[in-house]
């Protein structure tokens, strides 16, 4: 059964940004791509517990603020050292200018 | 400033799997939460956006000088007017190499990807550093930033050993170091305190690099041996000696004196103000709070991250000179008391120290 969350607004981030949400006990990232569509991912890095939120966003890659591990935020993939694990994406939506991501 | 030292001494234990190690671990001290300053997302953004240019300048005339400087001191080989240029291409082959090595490590150095790759393999090869070893020992030195046991990069060890650090000037013992890594690596072998910070799968890249590089200085100790000249070796290989002052000259400054075992980079890295020179073979390094703080900011941003943040740091060091005339007196104590450390004094505008993270059991003196 899907569970549609709201995670900020429309908004609420920049072009080609990322911010933080968290909800029951989890923590995400939320981002808007320079195409303005949006996506989410697990909030922590792979590699360390870093919030990527406080990381730069660049085209279609988050790069965490401690080591510089980039990701593919759109498809989750790591993309080399020092990160190796892929990360979590979820679905995302855009409904009367709330952003919605998809848990569980 | 203020110093604060403990009663008794106690020996550290620097092994990566060793006790000291494991007690990081057990006191939440390894992969620590750290301190770092408050900065509007608006303005951290900013300071962390990638840029081409000023890499390419700097790499431009870092790489051009180094092949004038060259092509002089080849030119006038065999006279003493060869010694200058030598020393010259020496300085930005042994030292600017490590800050070179250090930012495109980090990737922040260029905008474009290969142009980080690029620059860091070359980097690395005239430092003697394994590429991969190196990237990953970097990555924990920034996790557990002089957390004994766990910073695989810590300079200056409690109780410092000077014999070591003037050696040092010289690139000696990390030549030496770095030669034994280098054939146990081509020989197939990741030692056990190299696989506690590299992941199993970078291992085999460990040893293929390694293999590459010997057979680099193989064929330039053939060339030597062939044309009975040591000119070959002064081009690739002895500058990491000849020309490894600088790059500990200011490396030192990072850390030395300062406290370990702490999880805020205020008390455990120095900024030092230096000449447009140093800061041009150094990459800005000389920022050095500001750079553990935020690892992504690139070196040119960091002049404007320091005057962003300076109100919550302790003052920088005014000069190397400065920083030199605080770091020794500090390492001659720690020869008769290890746990002896600078604690710099924070300016009014700063948020304290969380001395709840930082307690030490200290009898605080003034000097």
């Amino acid at each position: 059964m899907s569970n549609w969350i709201e995670a900020c607004t429309f908004d609420d981030i920049d072009e080609e940004d990322v911010m933080r949400f968290d909800h029951a006990g989890r923590t995400f990232a939320i981002y808007r791509s320079p195409d303005d569509e949006f996506f989410a991912t697990d909030g922590l890095c792979t590699h360390e517990h870093i919030h990527l939120a406080d990381g730069l966003v660049m085209d279609e890659i988050i790069e965490c603020p401690k080591h510089n591990g980039r990701f593919n935020y759109k498809t989750g993939e790591a993309k080399g050292a020092p990160v190796c694990v892929n990360l979590k994406t979820y679905p995302v939506k855009v409904e009367a200018g709330k952003v919605l991501i998809q848990l569980g | 400033m203020n110093t604060a030292a403990l009663a008794a001494p106690t020996k550290r234990d620097y092994s990566l799997i060793g006790r000291d190690s494991r007690l990081a671990v057990e006191s939440g001290l390894a992969a620590a939460q750290w301190y770092h300053t408050d900065i509007p997302r608006k303005q951290m953004k900013e300071l962390m956006k990638r840029s081409d240019g000023p890499a390419m300048r700097d790499t431009a005339i870092w790489l051009g000088s180094m092949v004038i400087l060259a092509g002089l001191g080849v030119y006038f080989w065999g006279t003493w007017l060869c010694v200058p240029f030598f020393l010259a291409y020496g300085v930005l082959y042994g030292s600017a190499s490590d800050s070179r090595w250090h930012e495109c490590g980090h990737g922040t150095a260029f905008k474009t990807r290969w142009m980080n790759d690029v620059v860091y393999q070359i980097a690395c090869f005239m430092i003697m550093r394994n590429p991969v070893t190196w990237r990953w020992s970097h990555t924990r030195h920034h996790t557990d930033t002089v957390i004994v046991g766990r910073d695989p990069e810590i300079a200056v060890m409690r109780p410092p050993d000077l014999l070591r650090v003037v050696l040092n000037f010289f690139g000696i013992l990390d030549v030496w170091h770095a030669s034994g890594d280098l054939v146990r690596n081509t020989l197939g072998n990741v030692s056990a305190e190299e696989k506690t910070f590299i992941p199993e799968q970078e291992q085999p890249r460990v040893v293929q690099i390694a293999r590459i590089w010997a057979a680099i200085y193989a064929v330039t100790i053939a060339l030597s041996i062939h044309t009975g000249s040591i000119m070959p070796l002064v081009l690739i290989g002895l500058p990491r000696l000849y020309g490894a002052w600088h790059h500990v000259l200011t490396g030192l400054l990072q850390h030395g004196g300062l406290a370990d075992n702490v999880t805020d980079h205020r008390l455990n890295s120095r900024t030092v103000l230096m000449n447009p020179v140093s800061r041009f073979i150094y990459w800005n390094m000389n920022y050095h709070v500001e750079h553990h703080m935020f690892p992504m900011v690139p070196y040119h941003a960091l002049p404007q991250l320091h005057a962003m943040i300076k109100h919550d740091l302790p003052a920088a060091n005014p000069s190397i000179l400065h920083g030199y005339r605080e770091m020794l007196p500090a390492f001659l104590r720690q020869l008769r008391n290890e746990d002896y450390f600078i604690k710099r004094e924070l300016p009014p505008t700063a948020k304290p120290y969380r001395e709840e993270f930082h307690n030490e059991p200290v009898a605080t003196a003034a000097e």
